[in-house]
């Protein structure tokens, strides 16, 4: 043998890898439907709209409809809650958001009735803000559904929505 | 050890024991050496195994008449209570089973923790002990959600929510694990197949645990290690087996009084009302069992931080063996590590009572000072104590003591003093 061949791997070196390798991947793609198998399936993603007829709530009044398994808060505020909303300083907020960017009609919020710290309902009309309070563990969060007080790491979730007309919100 | 050398008796067993030594082993586990000296709190791992082997049964049976279905499983669950021939009484041993396997878990792991079962040679043990219980953590978790009432629902959303603190993929994780966009009938239905598989594998594991306590054989309440078979040893059968049971006899009166007296003491008045979505109960509680690491959670006030300290009060335990640095195992020879032993006692049963309570005023700063010291006693006080501490002198056997009275100083000073002259 000549010094050339000693320094080369051994050509079953290569087969080996690239057994090994094609192995790798042919378990992997045998794998991965396994795993897929639990995300979210294709009926539960069909059901990923909801249309809401707003025309009966009041002003102050908040109704809950269920989106994605999920609650929704839709609230009609008062010019009260909306100026508390919007005179808040940013600077203040655990995670900031101008009311303006949550609420584009300023009369209506839509959010996600969830808890951003482990997902428990918060109640309406409580806490130290007078908007809305998680019993699990204590999130305060403001007339914006902002999180004020609290182990909750971010604003309630402002779902996608469009207002079909006046009487009429489609979510999702 | 006999094992060895076993033979059968009959023609036909030692035709059976050379092609499958089955006999053998049943003879290694009638003539297993035991260290003569263990007291009752060693009579846990036989009532563990009872237990186990009762919520399979109990679990099979109720698994024939529940349907997993977000729709069905409620009403199910009371057919099961008012239809089914005697359902009520399996479903509240299942039920209880649960709790009593958890309070039985918690003695045979203090135990461990004051005899420093969990030292060389047994860290193996003790690290498929720590697996074990972990699963257990996991399948009582997801079996109490298939009743599919306000605290499954709602224990299941708190639970599941926790992974959705990890950061970039957290969402997709939770998303993963619900099947949907909240926990719902894939939710469900998958959860009870896991909770149907995990005790297989706990019994798998239990099948390891014992195997590898079978290697360096048994601590006991001195901690030293002895010669095996010796005069400080009785074979397994019938010494151990009679005392077991015995003690088995007791638990199983305090087992039947939750069944038949009080068999709802330990769950929540909200799981007899229907999952609803829409409304959270106003204070969640997970069953007492996972109370001292739900406390630990909420103590710490970030969301992220709370889930890995949660997970870290497990993980502690795991590597323990290498925590504590003490040569000495048993407690009885180290006084100052028997006093922070007792804090540690006391200081899980505070955490197990602040988990219950609300997370706010002085609940909370309780939780969080003893959230602190239960990290402080792992993490800092085991290592040093272990360096610093001195520890009394040590009886070179079983029998030592009880012969020339206990604790004989004299006898065991002088016999270190005539080794090393040796």
């Amino acid at each position: 043998m000549s010094d050339s061949d000693k320094k080369k791997p051994p050509r079953r070196d290569f087969i080996l890898t690239a057994t090994t390798a094609a192995g790798a991947v042919g378990v992997g793609a045998a794998v991965w439907p396994l795993i897929d198998q639990m995300n979210p399936d294709a009926s539960v993603k069909a059901l990923a709209s909801t249309e809401v007829d707003i025309s009966a709530v009041e002003p102050g009044q908040s109704i809950t409809v269920l989106w994605r398994g999920k609650p929704v808060f839709i609230k009609r505020r008062t010019q009260e809650e909306i100026d508390s909303a919007r005179s808040v300083d940013l600077k203040d907020l655990k995670h900031p958001e101008r009311d303006e960017d949550r609420a584009k009609n300023p009369e209506w919020l839509v959010m996600l009735g969830v808890c951003t710290h482990l997902g428990c309902v918060p109640l309406t009309d409580k806490g130290d803000y007078n908007a809305w309070f998680c019993p699990c563990h204590g999130s305060h969060y403001d007339t914006s559904g902002r999180i004020r007080k609290g182990p909750a790491p971010t604003n309630m979730e402002v779902p996608k929505y469009v207002f079909l007309n006046s009487k009429t919100i489609k979510i999702g | 050890m006999s094992d060895h050398d076993y033979q059968p008796s009959s023609k036909l067993g030692k035709w059976f024991n050379d092609r499958l030594p089955l006999l053998t082993l049943s003879n290694h586990l009638q003539e297993y050496p035991t260290p003569k000296n263990l007291n009752y709190w060693w009579t846990f791992g036989g009532i563990l195994t009872f237990c186990l082997i009762t919520q399979i049964i109990t679990g099979i049976i109720l698994g024939m008449h529940y349907i997993a279905h977000a729709d069905l499983a409620f009403g199910s669950v009371e057919h099961i209570m008012r239809d089914v021939n005697y359902g009520w009484l399996i479903r509240y041993v299942h039920a209880n089973g649960a709790s009593m396997f958890f309070l039985a878990v918690y003695i045979h792991i203090f135990r461990s923790l004051y005899y420093g079962s969990y030292k060389a040679p047994r860290e193996v043990i003790w690290i498929i002990g720590m697996i074990i219980y972990f699963l257990m953590m996991a399948t009582a978790f997801m079996g109490y959600v298939l009743p599919w009432g306000q605290m499954s629902f709602w224990g299941a959303t708190v639970i599941t929510n926790l992974f959705s603190a990890i950061p970039f993929i957290g969402e997709s994780i939770t998303n993963w694990l619900w099947g949907g966009y909240s926990v719902d009938n894939p939710t469900l239905t998958r959860f009870f197949s896991l909770h149907y598989l995990l005790p297989f594998l706990i019994l798998g594991l239990v099948i390891l645990h014992i195997w590898a306590l079978h290697v360096p054989g048994n601590n006991n309440p001195i901690g030293i290690d002895i010669k095996k078979p010796s005069n400080d040893t009785v074979p397994f059968h019938p010494y151990i087996v009679i005392k077991d049971l015995f003690a088995l006899l007791l638990f199983l009166i305090v087992f039947a009084f939750f069944v038949f007296y009080s068999p709802n003491i330990l769950g929540h008045a909200d799981n007899y009302i229907e999952a609803d979505p829409l409304v959270t109960p106003a204070h969640i509680v997970p069953e007492w069992y996972l109370l001292p690491f739900y406390a630990i959670l909420r103590s710490v006030p970030d969301k992220l931080l709370g889930v890995i300290a949660m997970f870290a009060s497990i993980f502690v335990l795991v590597v323990l063996p290498w925590l504590d640095t003490s040569k000495v195992r048993s407690a009885i020879f180290r006084p100052i590590y028997k006093q922070f032993y007792w804090f540690l006692v006391a200081d899980v049963l505070i955490l197990g009572y602040m988990g219950a309570m609300p997370a706010e005023g002085a609940y909370l700063i309780i939780a969080r000072v003893a959230t602190a010291y239960y990290f402080l006693h792992f993490l800092v006080i085991l290592p040093v104590l272990g360096r610093k501490e001195k520890t009394l002198d040590i009886p070179l056997s079983i029998t030592e003591p009880v012969l020339g009275g206990f604790p004989n100083q004299a006898t065991t000073k002088n016999k270190q003093d005539n080794r090393e002259n040796l």
